[in-house]
C-alpha cells in the first residue's frame, strides 16, 4: 500500500452535533453497503491487490481476537480486551504508518499491532499474566500496552518532541508519532495535557481516538457535549471526525494527518467514529447498560462486510478468495491458540529482576532470602 | 436482633445504602457506579433507588473525581468517591495529597471535608497490572488523611458507614480479593453499638506470639493461627483495622503477654506499614520482646505479573515461617 491520501489541512467535519448524533458527519469513502463514494479532501488510490490485502488484513485480526476470547473463556487468559468492531479503524490506521513511525497503543490496539508486522503472540503473555507486556516498544515501534487511561499520549508527544529535536521532520522520511486512546479517556488530565503540549511544542503527533462509544458502562454522553474531534480547535490544532467503520476513510485520513505531522505541520486530532460490537472486556457484562437493539443497528455498518460488498460488486475478488482468507485466518488463529497454550510460565525470579538497571541491595538481598526460602520447600522441610 | 449473611460486597452496599438513607447530604460518585454498579457491583442497584442526582457516573478522571468532590463537600454534601481499582488513584494523588488532606489545616478549622474514598485494594485476582496494588502507605503517611481498611462483612457494614459519619477525610481500603466471602452481620446494631472505627480489635487470642494485619491478610493471619495451633503454637491476630491513626494498644498488650510480634502485610515491606509498628512496639514493649519485630510483606518490587502473583503474596506458609523464626531467635 504505497499510494497515500492527499493532504488536506480542514476540519473534516463541519455540522457538528452532540454526543450520538444519529448520522454524524464524518469523513467516509466507502459506505456500509460497500459504494465508494468520493469527499472532497481524501481518497485512496489502491490496486486491487492491496484492497484484497486490507480484506485479508480485517479478517484476520477480526479471527485472532476471536481466538484470543476464546483462550479466555477457557481459562488460558487472564483476560481479554476485545477489538470487534473496531478492526477498520485499527487496520485503516495501523496501514498508514510508515514503517519509521512510532505507535502508542492503549490495551485494545491488537488489530494495529498486526498490522505493523508484528507476531500478535506478542501482547499475549500480558493478557495470561506471564508478564505484563514484556517487549521493546522502540525496537518494534510500538509501545507497551498502557492501562492506565490517557498516560500514554503524554509519552507518544514527548517522543515526537524528541523526533522534531533530532531534526527528523520536513522531509518526505520524516517520523511521526500516532497515540491511540479512547473516548473515555479525552477526560482526562493527561491527555488534554498531551494535546497541550503537543500544540506548543507543534509535536508530529497524531492522536487517535477510537470512539467506540462506551467507556465500560459510560456512554458518550458522560464524557463530552460536543463531537469530540472539535476538541482539537480549542487546543489549536485541526481535528477530522472519520467513519471509523470504514477501512479507506481511516486509511486516508490518518495517512493524511501522519504525513502532515512529518512534515511540520504539527498535531490532529482523529476521531474513528465506531463501535465496541463486544464487551469492554471478558470480565464486564454489557447487557447491564446497553440495548441489544443499538448493537444490531451497528452490526448493519460492519467494517469487513462493507469491504468484501466492495470486492464482489467490483469483481476484485471471488469466492475462492474469500475461502482462502478465512482459512488462513482460521490457521494462523490455530497456530496462535497452540503458542499461547505452550508458553511457560514464568521463573519466579522474574519478580526481581529488571526493577532497576543498577540493581538495588534491598531487592537483592529479597531474592536470595526468597530463593533460599523456595529451596527449603523442595526438600520437604515444610 | 437481625442477623444476615452477607459477602463483603453485599455489606459494604447494604452500608452504603443506610448511610444515604439516613443522610441525604451523602452521594456517591465514581466510574462506572451507576447502571453498571461498579465493576465490582458494590453500588449495585443503589442509582436505581435514589436516583443519578445521587449516585453520579463521572466522566473517567480520578482527579476530577476527588476535586470535585472537594467542592461538594465545601458546599455541604458528603460525597463518597470510588475510585475503580486500587492503581488509578495516581492521577487523584495530588488532589487527595495537597489538597484533601490539607484543607482544614490551611483553614485554620474553618471548614472540614466530610468525604470518603473507596479504593478496592490488594491482589490475588490475577489481574493485570495496576489492579492488585497496596498504597496504604502513601496515604498513612499523610497528615490530614484518616486511613482505614475492613477485613470481613460485619466490619464492612459498619466500618463505611462510620466512615461516611466521620468529618474526616477518610481513605476506606476495601480488600477486593475478599469481596466474595461470606460472615454473619447484625444489621439491627447501632454504629455507636459496635467497634469504633478507629480502633483495632484482637480476632483472635492466643498466648505465645502476636500477628498484627489488616484488610486481606486477616483471614491468612488466621488460616495461619489455625494451623499453628497443630503445632502447638497459640497465635494471637490482631485486626488493626485502622492504618490512621493507629490504635497500638492492644498490639502493645498482646506483645507484652507474648513477646513475639509478627506484622502481615501485602504492600511492600519498605517503609510500610510493618515499619512503624516495629518501631513503635520496640519503643513501647522493648523488654517484653523475646526477638525482633519480623515483617511478612510483599517484596520490593513492583506488583508482578499475575502467574506469580502466589510467589508473591504473603501466604500461611510465609506467616508460619516468620513464627518459626522468631521462636528460632
Ligand atoms: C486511570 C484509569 N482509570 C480507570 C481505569 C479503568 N478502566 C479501564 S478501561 C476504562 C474505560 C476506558 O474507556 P475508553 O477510553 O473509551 O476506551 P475503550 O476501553 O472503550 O477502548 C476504565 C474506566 C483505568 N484503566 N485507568
Amino acid at each position: 500500500m504505497t499510494k497515500g491520501a492527499t493532504a488536506p489541512r480542514r476540519s473534516g467535519g463541519s455540522r457538528g452535533s452532540g454526543g450520538t448524533p444519529p448520522e454524524p458527519d464524518y469523513v467516509q469513502l466507502l459506505t456500509p453497503d460497500g459504494e465508494r463514494v468520493s469527499h472532497p479532501d481524501y481518497s485512496v488510490d489502491f490496486s486491487d491487490e492491496e484492497l484484497r490485502g486490507l480484506y485479508r488484513d480485517l479478517v484476520t485480526v477480526r479471527k485472532l481476537d476471536a481466538e484470543a476470547t476464546a483462550l479466555q473463556r477457557q481459562g488460558e487468559l487472564g483476560i481479554w480486551a476485545s477489538l470487534l468492531g473496531q478492526e477498520a479503524a485499527q487496520v485503516g490506521s495501523g496501514r498508514a504508518l510508515r514503517s519509521q513511525d512510532m505507535a502508542f497503543p492503549t490495551y485494545r490496539e491488537h488489530g494495529v499491532l498486526y498490522c505493523r508486522g508484528i507476531d500478535p503472540i506478542m501482547p499475549l503473555s500480558l493478557f495470561r499474566g506471564v508478564d505484563q507486556g514484556g517487549w521493546d516498544p522502540v525496537a518494534n515501534k510500538f509501545n507497551l500496552y498502557t492501562i492506565v487511561i490517557g498516560a500514554q499520549t503524554l509519552h507518544a508527544t514527548g517522543y515526537a518532541m524528541g523526533i522534531a529535536k533530532d531534526g527528523k521532520v520536513g522531509t518526505d522520511d520524516g517520523e511521526a508519532v500516532i497515540a491511540y486512546f479512547g473516548d473515555g479517556a479525552t477526560s482526562q488530565g493527561d491527555v488534554n495535557e498531551a494535546f497541550i503540549w503537543s500544540s506548543v511544542f507543534h509535536a508530529p503527533v497524531v492522536f487517535f481516538c477510537q470512539n467506540n462509544q462506551y467507556a465500560i458502562s459510560e456512554p458518550l454522553e458522560r464524557q463530552t457535549r460536543i463531537p469530540l474531534f472539535q476538541r482539537a480547535a480549542g487546543f489549536g490544532f485541526p481535528g477530522v471526525r472519520v467513519d471509523g467503520n470504514d477501512v479507506l476513510a481511516c486509511y486516508a485520513v490518518t495517512r493524511a494527518a501522519l504525513d502532515n505531522a512529518r512534515l511540520g505541520q504539527g498535531p490532529t486530532l482523529i476521531e474513528a467514529y465506531t463501535y465496541r460490537m463486544g464487551a469492554h472486556t471478558t470480565s464486564d457484562d454489557p447487557t447491564r447498560y446497553r440495548v441489544s437493539s443499538e448493537v444490531e443497528a451497528w452490526q448493519a455498518k460492519d467494517p469487513i462486510a462493507r469491504v468484501r460488498a466492495l470486492l464482489t460488486r467490483e469483481q476484485i475478488a471471488s469466492d475462492d478468495f474469500f475461502d482462502a482468507v478465512d482459512a488462513d485466518a482460521k490457521a494462523e488463529a490455530v497456530r496462535l491458540r497452540e503458542r499461547v497454550l505452550n508458553m511457560p510460565d514464568p521463573d519466579p525470579s522474574q519478580i526481581f529482576e529488571n526493577v532497576y538497571v543498577e540493581g538495588s541491595p534491598l531487592v537483592d538481598a529479597e531474592r536470595k532470602q526468597f530463593e533460599a526460602y523456595a529451596a527449603s520447600f523442595e526438600g520437604g522441610a515444610h | 436482633m437481625a442477623v444476615e449473611t452477607l459477602t463483603l460486597g453485599k455489606a459494604l452496599n447494604t452500608g452504603l445504602r443506610r448511610a444515604m438513607e439516613r443522610d441525604d447530604k451523602v452521594i456517591l460518585m465514581g466510574e462506572d457506579i451507576g447502571k453498571l454498579g461498579g465493576v465490582f457491583r458494590i453500588t449495585d442497584g443503589l442509582q436505581k433507588d435514589f436516583g443519578e442526582e445521587r449516585v453520579i457516573d463521572t466522566p473517567l478522571a480520578e482527579s476530577g473525581i476527588i476535586g470535585t468532590a472537594i467542592g461538594l463537600a465545601l458546599r455541604g454534601y458528603r460525597p463518597v468517591c470510588e475510585i475503580q481499582f486500587d492503581g488509578f488513584v495516581y492521577p487523584a494523588y495530588d488532589q487527595i495529597v495537597s489538597q484533601v488532606a490539607k484543607f482544614r489545616y490551611r483553614s485554620r478549622g474553618h471548614v472540614k471535608l466530610p468525604m470518603v474514598i473507596r479504593i478496592p485494594f490488594g491482589g490475588g485476582i490475577g489481574a493485570v497490572e495496576h489492579h492488585s496494588e497496596s498504597p496504604e502507605a502513601y496515604f498513612s503517611h499523610t497528615a490530614g488523611l484518616k486511613v482505614v481498611a475492613c477485613s470481613n462483612p460485619e466490619d464492612a457494614y459498619f466500618m463505611i458507614q462510620q466512615a461516611i459519619a466521620s468529618e474526616d477525610p477518610i481513605i476506606f481500603l476495601e480488600p477486593k480479593r475478599r469481596y466474595w466471602e461470606k460472615g454473619a452481620v447484625d444489621t439491627a446494631l447501632g454504629l455507636d453499638a459496635v467497634t469504633p472505627l478507629h480502633s483495632s480489635r484482637v480476632v483472635r487470642s492466643g498466648a505465645d506470639a502476636t500477628v498484627v494485619a489488616y484488610g486481606p491478610m486477616v483471614k491468612t493471619a488466621l488460616d495461619a493461627a489455625t494451623a499453628a495451633q497443630e503445632d502447638g503454637r497459640s497465635l494471637e491476630v490482631i485486626d488493626l483495622r485502622s492504618l490512621s491513626p493507629m490504635d497500638l494498644a492492644p498490639v502493645f498488650d498482646s506483645v507484652r503477654r507474648t513477646g513475639r510480634l509478627i506484622v502481615v502485610h501485602e504492600a511492600p515491606g519498605n517503609l510500610g506499614m510493618g515499619s512503624e509498628i516495629a518501631a513503635r512496639v520496640t519503643e513501647e514493649c522493648f523488654y517484653s520482646l523475646e526477638a525482633p519485630v519480623l515483617r511478612v510483606a510483599g517484596y520490593n518490587t513492583p506488583y508482578p505479573a499475575s502467574r506469580l502473583e502466589e510467589e508473591y503474596l504473603p501466604d500461611l506458609d510465609r506467616v508460619l515461617d516468620a513464627v518459626d523464626r522468631s521462636f528460632g531467635w
